[in-house]
């Protein structure tokens, strides 16, 4: 085959990867499309703030919102401070050596498990063992441990990004090793921190089959962390599986969608105000 | 106190199985400006990290011989590595303002010192950066971040955040290295103004800088020390032939 000129060549390169971009774009607003065209309608604030009646054929899905947050909150909670302790640990205490190699093949190792996979550990550990039961307790816990890969692994590239030179100026400059890490290292990685933490608040946010395994599907209000509870997600599954109400299905994904976006967006806003303020 | 403030006998640093410098002998007088030249990787900068213990940051650090500052061994457990870097401000070839405003650049190591109240942190920062000569630039726009200064100015708000910490020994790696010749030239200005209150050894790859602002000159190669002399007498009669030599540009 004849060579193709390099101006002809970089057409064509530049029009492969614009399809290719389109192509992910395109089949995101697809989905996006898709999900609300059928679930708006069917959105209200009634649909927001009353409990599902009739197995969720009719009424609102206030008890699986509640659920999902409290699910997702409590997962944060209990992953985002381990994860990105592990990751200052693993980046600013150590050279290297082949313990820590040990520890970041098994957190890349766990982030490759199925999340059902997670889903029946937590149910033996901590449903069964451990007597918590479904709950939100059992749930968030499961997911924290789902959550910690993700957010080891984008708080260690975050950190790592910090140019040494910050590092070696303020060591120069006196400080402690704790004060380096904390007034420079973090305030500088604190961006990609927590646009892994974002991305792990949207995937517990998701998340189904972990969840219906230790939080259960009960679609009572929950009172306490001992509550059993419904996600969202588990809620659309239900629907949509038992084909009890495609509408509502569609509706509580759409309130899926729109949190989702929501957050990150509201996050990107937020870090981007910080990255102006510190740079 | 005597007149010799940094005593260096039979040091040798390692990195692993690599040595870095070679059983230096050396004395720095309080109050000199002390000139270290020599080609690349003569072991200059690792004899100034050696001094406020960056080296230590390195894997494999390892050291012989002794560093005496102050008549104490740097090297003892029990000395308290964060005092000994306050006592020695660094300044860096690349400028590194750290990504904060000018204020918070120069009020760090005060800060980290444990220095509190608005009044006092103004009073250093004003005279820190009066020292460094950049006052007067950027007094108006304290709250504007260090990042923003050109290179010449973020090299003098590297000096003054280094005066901040209230430092006994100015180290400078290769300060001006990156600058236009009217920025060394008040980079030059404020180590001779500072000399009076500091003790300052000045690596650089300026022979000629050496030969404008330091008391004495010491020439390194390949890790250990060549010859070290006045100023004057090390450009104009150097006793070693490979001073001489690289004096001359004949290598390095």
């Amino acid at each position: 085959m004849k060579r193709l000129g390099p101006r002809i060549e970089q057409k064509v390169a530049q029009a492969g990867l614009w399809t290719m971009t389109l192509v992910t774009v395109g089949v995101l607003l697809f989905i996006i499309f898709f999900i609300l065209r059928r679930g708006l309608p069917v959105l209200s604030l009634e649909f927001l703030t009353a409990n599902p009646a009739d197995m969720g054929k009719s009424g609102g899905i206030f008890s699986t919102i509640v659920g999902t947050a409290a699910l997702s909150f409590l997962a944060i909670l209990i992953a985002a401070p381990l994860g990105v302790g592990t990751a200052i640990y693993l980046t600013e205490y150590t050279w290297g050596g082949p313990l820590t190699r040990v520890i970041r093949f098994g957190a890349e190792c766990l982030a490759g498990i199925p999340s059902i996979i997670f889903g029946l550990f937590g149910f033996i550990l901590f449903v069964t063992k451990l007597k918590f039961g479904w709950s939100i307790l059992s749930g968030g816990l499961t997911m924290a441990f789902m959550l910690l890969p993700t957010i080891i692994r984008t708080s260690e590239e975050a950190i790592k990004s910090v140019p040494p030179a910050y590092r070696t100026v303020s060591f120069s400059l006196g400080s402690t090793k704790w004060q380096t890490v904390t007034r420079v290292v973090l305030p500088s990685a604190l961006p990609g921190i927590v646009t892994g933490i974002v991305l792990s608040v949207g995937r517990s946010i998701g998340e189904t089959a972990a969840t219906i395994f230790t939080a259960g599907s009960a679609l009572r209000l929950p009172t306490s962390i001992f509550s059993s509870t419904r996600t969202m997600s588990v809620h659309f599954y239900i629907l949509a599986r038992e084909g009890i109400s495609m509408s509502n299905a569609y509706g509580t994904a759409a309130v899926l969608i729109i949190a989702i976006l929501g957050i990150n967006i509201l996050t990107y806003y937020l870090m981007n105000r910080f990255i102006k303020k510190y740079s | 106190m005597s007149d010799v403030a940094i005593e260096v006998r039979g040091f040798s640093q390692f990195f692993g199985a690599v040595q870095k410098l070679n059983a230096l002998d050396l004395d720095v007088r309080r109050n000199e400006i002390l000139g270290i030249i020599g080609p690349a990787r003569s072991g200059k900068s690792t004899f100034l990290c050696a001094l406020n213990r960056l080296n230590d940051l390195v894997r494999g650090s390892r050291v012989e011989g002794t560093i005496s500052i102050d008549g104490r061994d740097i090297n003892r457990p029990d000395v308290d590595v964060v005092e000994l870097r306050r006592k020695l401000g660094m300044v860096f070839a690349t400028p590194v303002p750290l990504p904060r405003s000018i204020f918070e650049n120069v009020a760090f190591g005060a800060r980290m010192a444990g220095l509190k109240g608005r009044a006092r942190l103004d009073a250093v920062v004003r005279d820190s950066l009066e020292r460094g000569g950049l006052w007067e630039e950027v007094k108006d726009r304290l709250g504007t971040s260090g990042l923003k200064l050109s290179g010449g100015q973020q090299q003098r708000l590297c000096l003054a955040r280094i005066l901040a910490v209230k430092p006994e020994y100015i180290l400078l790696d290769e300060p001006t290295s990156g600058l236009d010749p009217v920025s060394t030239m008040k980079i030059e200005d404020s180590l001779r103004k500072l000399k009076k209150d500091y003790t300052i050894i000045l690596v650089t790859n300026n022979t000629k800088q050496a030969a404008r602002v330091a008391d004495r000159t010491a020439f390194f190669l390949n890790g250990g020390l060549v010859e070290v002399g006045p100023t004057a007498d090390i450009f104009t009669a150097p006793q070693d032939k490979r001073t001489d030599d690289y004096l001359r540009g004949r290598f390095g």
